[in-house]
């Protein structure tokens, strides 16, 4: 099913949590909402599933506007970060929730309920823990159990808030997985939030990162990380290095220097944007960044340099390789080999 | 694993309505009820108890604190509240402190065992005391010979009273004490300080509304106490009455108003009780166990 | 040491009167004991005031649970002195409470005189009596409940929502079953609280034997006669179902805490 969120603006007393968002899902999809917590990606999930309701703009779920609809009749499933699951029912008692409170017209059987909750166990990997309590699982284990349930009532589409915010490291790892395996065979249109940019890019098909109640940048893993947009995805996802530089008739001046690299910002001050690690270091040069060591430490296979950039004591941070000499007050030319640069407001 | 499965049926109202209340109606229904409820049931009563005491006028009401008898119960009632606050006072103190910070077998055991007045019905917690000091028993005639009086007397009224009393400040400050565990009288130890020290300049300033708390209740409970009282104190007038008791004697001879004036200034006690219970909760709410019913 | 004082006054207090009620009943014996229980008039009183007791528990807990709800999850002005008023109950004291309901429910009273005219008694009857263990008894369903609404998670609800349940669905298959063990305890509190009540019965009772006469005031009356036998196997008969009804609310949490995680 596709869902398209169109001109979405919330308050909450007069607290703005959204401003003017829009955004196309495709059916099929598994979309991650990113961002640091108030940016309003969690407000966006709820809206979707309408347990919260748009001051302003609408909410499509196919070519039905779904707006109005009360989160009863818009058939979501949702997973919540702390699983809600139904602590005095059993586990295939919760499965099967969904469907025993549907209006006797359209509910299965007692047999088919049992049927296709314990069906959905085994998807889920819980074949044999039916009878459990929530109380007696796992975290992990109950993550499973509100997935299994969220998904028992044949969902038009699945939303996830947090779902691994709860969990230990080494289980968030897991489930990440698996969760990734059960949408590649279900293909259920899922959108996921999350703070966790790994997660979010090993994840998603793609990612739709927040900041602020906006919309920053709405791109497949690859784009957000390799051609960032914004400032705030520059320094959101990744590792990123700032430089305050000039830019003049379409040079980019560091100081009294241009380094070489063309840009087509508006002329005046500008912030330059590149991942450490993807710079080519450069012996002596007219057109470059050269900076002091000020501090050098090894990270796995890779060395971290921190530099001081001229007079104005900016520091970068790069990545050289390991074996580079470089020294403490030694001195360090290199260039971005990917950069993008953003006009200062 | 997609099952074709019957969609629920669209739903006639396009209002959007949020998950997690009632509608309008519904709330306005429940708390219809609920003070309706509470209103007839719980407030008529007491405005009640006002409304009689006054109904010949504020003369007659104040006449009937002008009778002996009147003037005798209260000086018992706040006589033997006197006693039997302060002696569970001290020892809720103690049980709290020895079962929060010791470790011993048959704790649990020890705080069901203070809790125990609490399900015994207020007769035979009177009764008990009757079947231990009465002629009949194997205590009695001794304490006659010796010419101490417990029953029908004053002491019988204060140990009665104690009983019921026996839990409330213990069980006020048992999750209290426990809460906050052993850490802090052990910082207290360990510069020096010695064991009543640490208890008075540590400990009990961590408890001490919670203390206030229960000593309230208590306080409450045993100037209001009814039947295990009225089981032991043979009601002589001017001498065994408490308030409650003289209040049903003022009732049973049909002198309303003088019965009820002396049941005010009890529900008075009971109103000042309620305030001062509830700005403590408002007020150190975090610093009091939160507990259930008594 | 301290635990020698606490011991010492707990003996001297509660144990060793408690002992010697347990004591007196058992040199009774089980035909004594029988024998007394079933004295009609025994008997009798034993029905009225478990039978009352047991539909003012019933009565409290609907309502009690209303309360509650209304208390935890709304917001209207005076809630706070409602909320206050609630524990009115332990803090007046029975005898007040007696003679004040008496007062409402008689034939010249407040609602009396309105349910007169009806052909409805209250004073002086088991209808009496139970009001007044309504009064009683609420505050124990309120304040074991209360608590326990206060946590339910609002994801609960949502959950339930985004699965198709309507309101009424959620309230009645999802969260009134959670708050089965605290209701199910503020039941049992209350129901205990109301077969020991006696101070605030009395007066509105009317205590005609065999019709509104309730087992702690048949204490007293064999008390008052010297039938020291009599009164002590009443009470024993009591203090038996009353330490049942503990041990079930024990029960009840531990299979609560075993079962979904949490206790009352």
């Amino acid at each position: 099913m596709d869902v398209r969120v169109s001109g979405v603006r919330k308050e909450f007393d007069r607290f703005p949590a959204l401003h003017d968002v829009s955004l196309d899902i495709n059916s099929g999809e598994l979309i991650a909402l990113l961002g640091p917590s108030g940016s309003g990606k969690t407000t966006l999930l709820r809206l979707i599933a309408g347990l919260e309701t748009p001051t302003e703009g609408k909410v499509f779920f196919g070519d039905e506007d779904a707006s109005l609809k009360s989160v009863q009749e818009r058939n979501v499933g949702f997973v919540f970060q702390h699983y809600a699951l139904f602590r005095h029912m059993t586990v295939i008692d919760n499965v099967g929730f969904g469907l025993k409170v549907r209006p006797s017209a359209s509910r299965p059987s007692n047999e088919e309920i049992r049927r296709r909750s314990s069906e959905l166990l085994d998807f889920v990997q819980l074949g044999g823990l039916e009878k459990r309590y929530p109380a007696q699982l796992s975290g992990g284990q109950r993550q499973r159990v509100a997935l299994a349930r969220a998904m028992a009532i044949e969902p038009r589409v699945l939303l996830l808030d947090e779902p691994f915010g709860a969990l230990d490291a080494k289980v968030r790892k897991e489930l990440r997985r698996w969760l990734r395996e059960i949408h590649d065979k279900t293909m259920h249109t899922t959108v996921f939030v999350t703070h966790d940019q790994d997660e979010a890019l090993e994840l998603a098909d793609r990612v739709v990162v927040m900041s602020q109640g906006k919309i920053e940048q709405i791109g497949t893993p690859d784009q957000v990380y390799d051609t960032p947009n914004s400032p705030f995805v520059y320094g959101f996802i990744g590792e990123s290095s700032s430089l305050t530089v000039r830019i003049d008739n379409g040079e980019v001046w560091l100081a009294d220097r241009t380094l070489g690299l063309k840009s087509d910002a508006p002329d005046g001050n500008a912030t330059l944007y590149f991942r450490p690690h993807d710079v080519e270091l450069i012996d002596g040069c007219g057109g470059c960044i050269a900076g002091t060591v000020i501090a050098s430490r090894r990270v796995g296979a890779t060395r971290r340099v921190e530099l001081e950039i001229g007079g104005a004591a900016e520091r970068v941070e790069i990545e050289i390789p390991a074996d580079h000499p470089a020294r403490e007050k030694s001195r360090i030319a290199f260039r971005p080999k990917h950069w993008r640069v953003f006009p200062q407001a | 694993m997609r099952h074709e499965l019957p969609q629920p049926p669209e739903a006639a109202s396009n209002v959007w309505h949020p998950a997690t209340t009632e509608s309008r109606t519904a709330r306005f229904i429940l708390v219809g009820v609920a003070l309706v409820f509470l209103g007839l049931f719980l407030l008529l009563p007491l405005i009640a108890v006002f409304f009689e005491a006054f109904r010949k006028g504020p003369a007659a009401y104040f006449a009937a604190f002008a009778d002996h008898d009147a003037l005798a119960a209260i000086r018992l009632t706040l006589l033997v509240a006197a006693i039997a606050v302060p002696l569970n006072l001290v020892f809720g103190v103690v049980a709290a402190w020895t079962i929060a910070k010791f470790e011993f077998k048959g704790k649990a055991f020890l705080t069901t065992l203070i809790d125990l007045p609490f399900s015994v019905s207020p007769v035979i917690s009177g009764l008990v005391y009757v079947l231990l000091f009465s002629t009949h028993s194997a205590l009695g005639p001794w304490l006659k010979s010796q010419g101490i009086e417990i029953l029908f007397a004053v002491p019988g009224i204060v140990l009665a009273t104690v009983f019921v009393t026996f839990p409330f400040v213990a069980r006020e400050l048992i999750p209290l004490m426990q809460e906050q565990g052993t850490t802090d009288e052990e910082a207290a130890l360990s510069l020096g300080a010695n064991g009543w020290q640490t208890f008075w300049h540590v400990t009990l300033p961590n408890i001490k509304w919670g203390l206030l708390y229960g000593v309230l209740l208590c306080n409450a409970r045993a100037m209001g106490e009814f039947g295990a009282v009225s089981v032991v104190s043979g009601h002589i007038r001017g001498l065994t009455n408490t308030m409650p008791l003289q209040v049903e004697i003022l009732y049973n001879e049909f002198n309303t108003v003088a019965a009820f004036a002396v049941a005010s200034l009890l529900a008075l006690l009971a109103l000042v009780t309620l305030v001062l219970k509830t700005l403590l909760e408002l007020r150190y709410g975090a610093e009091l166990a939160a507990n259930g019913g008594h | 040491m301290t635990l020698g004082f606490t011991l010492a006054y707990l003996t001297l207090i509660v144990l060793i009167p408690l002992t010697g009620l347990v004591w007196r009943s058992a040199s009774l014996g089980w035909g004594g004991m029988w024998h007394v229980a079933t004295d009609a008039r025994t008997l009798n009183a034993l029905k009225i005031s478990f039978g009352t007791s047991l539909i003012a528990a019933l009565i409290n807990v609907v309502f009690g649970v209303i309360v509650a709800w209304v208390l935890v999850r709304y917001r209207f002005p005076g809630r706070r002195i409602i909320d206050a008023i609630v524990d009115l109950p332990f803090a007046l004291p029975t005898a007040v409470a007696g003679i004040a309901l008496t007062a409402l429910y008689s034939k010249n009273g407040w609602i009396g005189r309105w349910l007169d005219p009806l052909g409805i008694k209250v004073a002086f009857t088991p209808v009496g009596i139970t009001i007044a263990l309504i009064f009683i008894g609420l505050p124990f369903v309120v304040r074991t409940v209360q608590p326990v609404m206060e946590e339910i998670r609002k994801e609960v609800e949502e959950a339930a929502a985004t699965l198709g349940a309507t309101r009424f669905q959620t309230i009645s298959r999802v969260l009134l079953p959670g708050l089965t063990p605290a209701i199910l305890t503020g039941f049992a509190l209350a129901f205990a609280r109301a077969v020991g009540e006696y101070g605030s019965v009395i007066f509105i009772a009317g205590n005609l034997p065999y019709i509104s006469e309730i087992a702690p005031l048949l204490i007293v009356i064999r008390l008052e006669e010297f039938d020291y036998t009599g009164a002590t196997a009443i009470a024993a008969i009591m203090l038996l179902i009353s330490f049942t009804m503990l041990f079930v609310i024990n029960l009840i949490q531990a299979w609560s805490r075993r079962r979904y995680g949490y206790a009352t």
